[in-house]
C-alpha cells in the first residue's frame, strides 16, 4: 500500500534521526541533507538503505544526488512507490 | 632533571568497561571483592547451533545504556567498548591540554569488527548486496576502534593497532611508551578492545577444545592454577590508559598512578598457538621488560599473569618466571584475574595493564579466585580469594600478555 507524503516524511524522519541523533521535529521539508543537517555521502547512502527498505523503493545511485532536501526525498520516494 | 627521566613515561588516566563494571572504579572494587563477570548467555546459541558452552563474561553495563544511538548504529560494539574506555581514561587524565601534533592514540582490538562482518555476510546473503550498510567497512576494519579514538580527541600524532591476539592490548601500550620515548607524542591514549562474544568465534574456540565447558558453574568456570581448571573463558570489554611523558604530566600538574617503567617483547617462533614449552620467549620478554626499567628480579614484587586457565598455558609462564627471577620469586605476589573478567582476547593485556597500575599505586594485588586446589606445579606464590598488600618502597610490578602466534609481551610498571 502505498505511503502518504506525510508518512513519509515522518518514516524518513525516523531514520535520519537513528543515523544523525537529531530529533525527528529537526528534520523537516526545506532542510538540506548536507548544509541543515551535516549528513555526509555515507550517511545519506545508509539512509537511501533504509528508506528503501522502508518504503520498498529503489532509489538508484544517480537520484541521490538530486535529493538535496529532506523534501526532494519525500517527493522521489512518493512517486517510486508507484 | 636527568637524560633518563626526560623520557620517563608515566599514567596519568584509567578507563575500562569491563564483565565486572562499566568503569574502572566498578572493575576494580569488584575485582578486589573475588567477583566473577562470568555468566551464563542470555540466547539460544546452544539449541540453534550446537555450541557446546553456554556461558562468558559478558560486558556488564550494555553500551546500548552509556553511548549516543548514532554512535550504536555506526561503530561495531569493539569501537563502543574502547571509546567508552577512552572518555573515562581521558576525563581520569584530566582532559589534558596538548597540541593535537603531540597527541597518539593506539589501541588494538585482536579480532576486529567481527560482529559487523557476519552480520554483512548475514544481509548480502539473506537480502543482497543493495541491503549491505555503506559504513560496513569502516566498522569492520581493525583499526576502527583506534581512528574513532583519534578523531575524539583530534590525535594526530599517530594512530596505530598493533596486532597480536591476545597480547594486542598490552602491545598497543608498549608501542605508546614508545611513541613517547622517540619523542613523536607527549600523550598517547592507549589500550585494546574485543567484542567477540558471537556464536562464529565461540564455536572456533570451542573446536580448537580452548574453551572451558563448566556450564553449570559460569562464576567457576575460569580458575588458573587449579588443578581442575579445564580452559578459558571468552569475555569482552575494554581498557584504556592516558600515558604521557614525564615532563608533559609535571608541567600540568597531573596526578600520576605509576610509570610504565619498561617493555619487552619477544616472540617464539615456535607453534602457531602453543607456547614454547621452554618458555624461553616468554623469559625473553620478562627479561627485556626488567632491562629496560633498569630494574633487577629483586626489585619485583608483582605479576599479573597472562593466566588464562588453560592446562599447559598456566604453568608453562609461572615456570618461566622461576626460570627469570631465581630465588626472587618467592618474593613476588602473582594474580591471574582472568579468573574474574575472563579472557579479553585483544582487550585482556590492556585491561591487565591497567590492574597493574591500580596494584602499584593502591599496593594492593588483586586476588585469584577459584583456586581450590593449587596445581602442584604452581612454582610461585599465588595471591589467592582476598587482596594482599604490596610492600612500600621503590617497587616493580610485571604484566605478562602472551598471543596466539607466539607474541609475548611484557611490561614493567614502577611506583611514581
Amino acid at each position: 500500500m502505498a505511503h502518504t507524503a506525510s508518512e513519509i516524511l515522518e518514516g524518513l524522519a525516523e531514520i535520519v534521526a537513528e543515523e544523525t541523533g537529531l530529533p525527528t521535529d529537526a528534520v523537516v521539508a526545506e532542510k538540506s541533507f548536507t548544509d541543515d543537517l551535516d549528513i555526509d555521502s555515507l550517511s545519506m547512502m545508509t539512509i537511501v538503505t533504509h528508506a528503501e527498505d522502508k518504503f520498498g523503493v529503489r532509489i538508484p545511485d544517480d537520484e541521490v544526488k538530486n535529493l538535496a532536501t529532506v523534501g526532494d526525498a519525500v517527493k522521489y520516494i512518493e512517486g517510486a512507490q508507484a | 632533571m636527568t637524560a633518563a627521566a626526560s623520557r620517563d613515561v608515566v599514567v596519568t588516566g584509567l578507563g575500562a568497561t569491563t564483565p565486572l563494571g562499566g568503569d574502572v572504579p566498578s572493575t576494580w572494587s569488584a575485582a578486589l571483592a573475588g567477583e566473577s563477570g562470568a555468566r551464563t548467555m542470555d540466547n539460544d546459541w546452544a539449541e540453534k547451533y550446537g555450541i557446546p558452552v553456554t556461558f562468558a563474561a559478558t560486558i556488564k553495563v550494555k553500551p546500548e545504556d552509556v553511548l549516543p544511538r548514532p554512535e550504536i548504529k555506526r561503530m561495531d560494539p569493539s569501537t563502543q567498548y574502547a571509546m567508552i574506555a577512552a572518555r573515562e581514561a581521558w576525563q581520569d587524565a584530566g582532559a589534558p591540554e596538548v597540541d593535537g601534533e603531540r597527541l597518539g592514540a593506539v589501541v588494538s582490538s585482536g579480532i576486529g569488527g567481527i560482529w559487523t562482518t557476519l552480520d554483512g555476510w548475514d544481509t548480502l546473503r539473506e537480502r543482497g548486496a543493495r541491503r549491505v550498510l555503506p559504513m560496513t567497512v569502516p566498522m569492520l576494519m581493525p583499526n576502527s576502534p583506534v581512528a574513532y579514538v583519534s578523531l575524539e580527541f583530534g590525535a594526530q600524532a599517530g594512530a596505530h593497532s598493533l596486532v597480536s591476539a591476545c597480547a594486542s592490548g598490552a602491545e598497543a601500550i608498549g608501542y605508546g611508551i614508545d611513541m613517547i620515548r622517540a619523542g613523536r607524542a607527549d600523550v598517547v591514549v592507549c589500550g585494546g578492545t574485543e567484542a567477540t562474544i558471537h556464536p562464529m568465534p565461540i564455536a572456533a574456540f570451542a573446536a580448537s577444545r580452548t574453551l572451558s565447558l563448566r556450564n553449570d558453574d559460569p562464576a567457576g568456570a575460569s580458575r588458573p592454577y587449579d588443578v581442575d581448571r579445564d580452559g578459558f573463558v571468552i569475555g569482552e570489554g575494554a581498557a584504556v590508559v592516558v600515558l604521557e611523558s614525564a615532563e608533559h604530566a609535571a608541567a600540568r600538574n597531573a596526578r600520576v598512578y605509576a610509570r610504565l617503567a619498561g617493555v619487552g617483547l619477544s616472540s617464539d617462533a615456535y607453534h602457531i598457538t602453543s607456547p614454547d614449552p621452554d618458555g624461553k620467549g616468554q623469559v625473553a620478554a620478562m627479561r627485556r621488560a626488567l632491562a629496560d626499567a633498569d630494574a633487577t628480579g629483586a626489585d619485583v614484587v608483582h605479576v599479573n599473569a597472562h593466566a588464562t586457565s588453560t592446562k599447559v598455558g598456566d604453568l608453562t609462564e609461572t615456570r618461566s618466571i622461576r626460570s627469570l627471577l631465581g630465588a626472587d620469586a618467592d618474593h613476588v605476589q602473582l594474580s591471574a584475574t582472568k579468573s574474574m573478567t575472563g579472557h579479553l582476547l585483544g582487550g585482556a593485556g590492556a585491561l591487565e595493564t591497567l590492574f597493574t597500575v591500580k596494584a602499584v599505586h593502591e599496593r594492593l594485588a588483586p586476588p585469584t579466585i577459584n583456586v581450590v586446589n593449587p596445581d602442584p606445579e604452581l612454582q610461585v606464590p599465588l595471591v589467592r580469594d582476598t587482596p594482599s598488600a604490596l610492600p612500600d618502597g621503590d617497587v616493580v610490578a610485571i604484566n605478562n600478555s602472551f598471543g596466539f602466534g607466539g607474541h609475548n609481551v611484557a611490561l614493567a610498571v614502577a611506583n611514581a
